[in-house]
């Protein structure tokens, strides 16, 4: 009760009205980590409506065999941005942002170690998006060659080469994703130190909400996969405009060394987004199951365990270019043996459900779909992993279904799930459970439509990549359907931001604690105030909102 | 039951180019092993997911539940084990079973009379080269049947003249990569005679999407023969037609030559597809249009408006030397 005069006071001067202009300049020079998290989903907010346009042109093209909608150029730029953008522009950005705004609350700080640092990361990220969308404009360049890069989101060697890809649309792609690395290096490190030295009195790491576990594992990866790929670009760099012969091969450089560069982080990627979203997944089933996470030791040493084995996977994108038995045969056994720990994961939040008081709010159906999904997205995983069969599979359509099943199935349905959860303690404002519920199941039978029916046409030998293709080879209605799910998908996510929009003012005004959680961040008002708690919090188990409200059965003593 | 679940597959989604339909041995034993996979990955989506949609079912919360929370469990050491163990034993199983297949596709011994093709990748086509045969075509690989009792699997070395490709026929073996300044080796033996489709895997380029593949596995007799036709020079007997005369003079004076050979003549170009028979090809442009005179003289005259991206320019042919010189590569048999 006495910090009641503080906290009123606080209100007051946040309901003072300024002029845009002070708004505007509040935001750009801000290093406050809420603001910056704010800005960094809304920036992926942006670029996922973009990347998901670009994705629904790429349907209706190939919806039908020998269509004309667009010409193979345009085409190529498209699965290239569309690429791209999901994973640097859109799926980093969104985990940082969540990562940013989440965890100094969650660990009871202030702000992050280096408020500087992460104002710097988050824009020069962005800036790297702006750049990589200006090559619409500029890429045509001196040459009047291309405009967006058309090279694919992983660049292979030796198409990125001056002969192969004059002009300039291949160097706004590489100084995008290499600012982009800049950045996401700045914030993992960031989130890392944070967690090290910013927890409040009593959170010790065996305390750690799994959310903040899990941003450091994925922070860790960004340390070890980002620098090789940021290396990669300034070698390809070398080689377009200085005479380098790194990935050169009329001048005896290497095409498969990109690759490994590409791929070292590329697999690993994947982790650093899916960690994240099991983050997520690890804070909202146990509260709208009621029950405390089911093993909690297994779930940390699962997530580090990923993150080890997650670097010694790479090759398993390289099975097709003649690595030999051995080779083989290692990639095999890492990227099968990943699978053990995932499985963990999976089983303990089935534990967490069981005996659990499941509430279906709008938050917990994406996290049960993100069950589900990830666990097809893990199987189909496994058939890959089979390197015999990959090699009937990589490169095919089924694997791209694969991926998607993971990116979209786990990963940003999990997402959506967060948004939902923390919507409220970001503005203040409930989103609305009836939108809630249509962007749910329009996105959710969409997804199922687009991606469960694209591991036929891979399967039939549709390979990727192809703009368009001929009658007969038995792909015509597969791509109908998935198209048409694109469709359904486009309406839900729309649903989504006018949902977004919408409550922010129309929104039930929510509370300190909407969803009777239990970790830190639900102590402090909605919206936190800046310096998030008036006094450093004090914990003595890993809810210590449950402890508060369950005086006579203390999370601690289970410690 | 692998033929009768193969025959399942098929009856729902049939394709020429399908991975479930294997005609040559690497193509059949990946097709066991996917066979071995999914059925463990069915068990395993069975038995998580049932448990999953029980406990939202079971556990879904309901009006006349209490206002109490439920029981607070934490973990339990036992159970947590034996879901680390069992997925243990499954990977060791799958990790062994693949292992097998990987030796049995990659380090199976040579035979002695396996018939050597060397195949290189171009933006946005394919050359082939029989180098004891002294045989060269593009575009349509020509091998012959296996008998399993005797095989004469067909060797394939793999380059690329420029970026990556990869060589897929799902219904022969799984598919490799064309790399530049690297060479890589599979084996194909197709066991009946017939057309096998496949495409390049690998994003080449603009027309990466027309870059077909069409292998014709042909009985040994037949092979032999088309062997001995491709190993003549072209020497067509242009006596009695005209046009076809004229037209191999405005061919030869043409800057034609300096991209195509045509063996026996002054055009010794390597940069796009040798012609020497390429009347006796079914397709042009790589596989996507049938090689008839009308499409060949549209192709010559503009092959973007079939191709669009193709790196053959249009020569800004008048339309007579389009006729004479269509009328001149269709006697190249």
């Amino acid at each position: 009760m006495a910090h009641a005069p503080v906290l009123e006071a606080i209100d007051q001067t946040q309901i003072r009205r300024r002029p845009p202009l002070d708004v505007l300049y509040e935001w750009v020079t801000t290093v406050d980590h809420k603001k910056l998290g704010l800005m960094y989903i809304g920036y992926a907010l942006l670029f996922l409506v973009i990347a998901g346009f670009e994705a629904v042109l790429m349907r209706i093209q190939l919806a039908v065999p020998n269509n004309h909608f667009v010409s193979p150029q345009v085409f190529n730029r498209l699965f290239t941005m569309h690429g791209t953008t999901m994973i640097f522009f859109v799926a980093m950005p969104v985990m940082f942002g969540f990562g940013n705004y989440l965890v100094p609350l969650m660990i009871g700080a202030r702000d992050m170690a280096f408020p500087r640092l992460n104002a710097f990361s988050f824009w020069i990220s962005a800036f790297g998006g702006l750049l990589m969308y200006f090559s619409y404009l500029g890429g045509d360049g001196l040459y009047g060659m291309g405009s967006a890069p058309d090279v694919g989101w992983f660049a292979y060697a030796p198409l990125t080469a001056k002969v192969f890809s004059p002009g300039h649309s291949t160097d706004y792609w590489t100084l995008a994703v290499l600012l982009s690395g800049v950045g996401s290096t700045g914030t993992a490190l960031n989130i890392v130190t944070t967690v090290l030295s910013m927890r409040c009195r009593g959170m010790k790491l065996s305390r750690l909400p799994l959310f903040v576990w899990l941003m450091m594992v994925a922070s860790g990866i960004v340390f070890v996969a980002v620098s090789p790929l940021t290396a990669a670009q300034i070698m390809l760099i070398l080689d377009r405009y200085l005479g380098a012969h790194f990935f050169d091969t009329q001048a005896g450089g290497s095409a498969v060394l990109w690759m490994h560069f590409f791929w070292i982080f590329g697999h690993p990627e994947v982790y650093i987004l899916v960690l994240p979203a099991f983050g997520f997944v690890n804070e909202i089933i146990p509260v709208f199951s009621r029950k405390a996470v089911f093993g909690y030791p297994a779930m940390v040493a699962a997530s580090v365990g990923i993150g080890f084995i997650s670097l010694s996977v790479w090759a398993h994108h390289m099975f097709t270019v003649g690595m030999g038995a051995a080779g083989n045969t290692f990639f095999v056994f890492s990227t099968m043996v990943i699978s053990v720990p995932t499985g963990i994961k999976i089983f303990n939040w089935l534990a967490t459900l069981w005996g659990g008081k499941i509430i279906f709010k709008v938050p917990m159906m994406f996290c049960i779909a993100f069950l589900f999904q990830f666990l097809v997205a893990g199987l189909t995983g496994i058939m890959l992993s089979a390197a015999p069969f990959n090699w009937q599979l990589s490169a095919s359509y089924f694997v791209v279904a694969h991926f998607h099943y993971v990116i979209v199935g786990a990963i940003i349905t999990s997402l959506f799930g967060a948004f939902y959860y923390w919507y409220p303690k970001m503005t203040g404002r409930m989103m609305s459970e009836t939108l809630g519920k249509w962007h749910f199941w329009l996105f959710i039978i969409g997804f199922h439509l687009t991606f469960d029916f694209m591991h036929v046409p891979g399967l039939l030998g549709m390979p990727r990549r192809i703009y368009t293709y001929e009658a007969g080879r038995g792909w015509e209605g597969w791509n109908l359907i998935v198209g048409i799910g694109a469709l359904f998908q486009t309406a839900g996510t729309l649903i989504f931001v006018y949902n977004l929009v919408r409550s922010y003012y129309r929104g039930e005004v929510a509370g300190h604690d909407p969803w009777d959680a239990w970790t830190l961040e639900w102590a402090t008002p909605s919206p936190p105030p800046s310096y998030n708690f008036a006094v450093e919090p004090t914990v003595r188990s890993g809810r210590p909102l449950w402890d508060l409200k369950h005086p006579e059965d203390l999370d601690e003593n289970y410690e | 039951m692998y033929n009768s679940t193969r025959l399942a597959i098929l009856g729902v989604a049939h394709s020429p180019t399908s991975i479930f339909d294997p005609a040559a041995t690497p193509a059949r034993s990946a097709f066991g092993l996917s066979m071995l996979v999914l059925s463990v990955t069915l068990a395993i989506f069975l038995t998580v997911g049932g448990m999953l949609l029980y406990a939202v079912i079971r556990f879904r919360q309901r009006p006349t539940d209490s206002d109490r929370e439920p029981a607070q469990i934490y973990g339990s050491n036992q159970i947590e084990l034996s879901w680390t163990v069992i997925p243990i034993l499954i990977v060791v199983m799958l990790f062994l079973s693949t292992t097998r297949v990987i030796l049995d596709t990659q380090a199976a011994p040579k035979p002695s009379d396996a018939l050597n093709v060397t195949v290189i990748g171009h933006q946005f086509w394919w050359e082939y080269r029989y180098p004891k045969l002294g045989v060269v075509t593009a575009n349509e690989l020509h091998v012959p049947i296996s008998d399993p009792a005797k095989p004469t699997p067909t060797y394939l070395a793999l380059s690329s003249a420029d970026t990556d490709h990869s060589f897929w026929v799902p219904r022969l073996a799984g598919k490799t990569d064309l790399i530049p300044n690297r060479l890589n080796t599979m084996w194909i033996d197709p066991q009946s005679p017939g057309l096998y489709l496949g495409q390049c895997a690998q994003y080449c380029g603009t027309q990466h999407a027309k870059m077909l593949l069409r292998v014709y596995a042909q009985s040994p007799e037949d092979f032999a023969a088309w062997i001995k036709q491709q190993q003549r020079p072209a020497e067509p007997d242009l006596s009695g037609n005209a046009a076809a005369a004229e037209g191999q003079t405005v061919f030869m004076h043409s800057a034609c030559i300096n991209c195509h050979t045509v063996a026996g003549t002054v055009a010794t170009g390597r940069f796009g597809p040798d012609l020497t028979h390429l009347a006796s090809r079914d397709t042009i442009a790589s596989g996507p249009v049938q090689n008839t005179a009308e499409n060949l003289r549209q192709w010559i005259a503009d092959p973007n408006s079939m191709k669009p991206g193709v790196l053959m320019p249009s020569m800004h042919l008048n339309d007579h030397d389009l006729d004479v010189i269509t009328a001149y590569l269709t006697t190249l048999h």
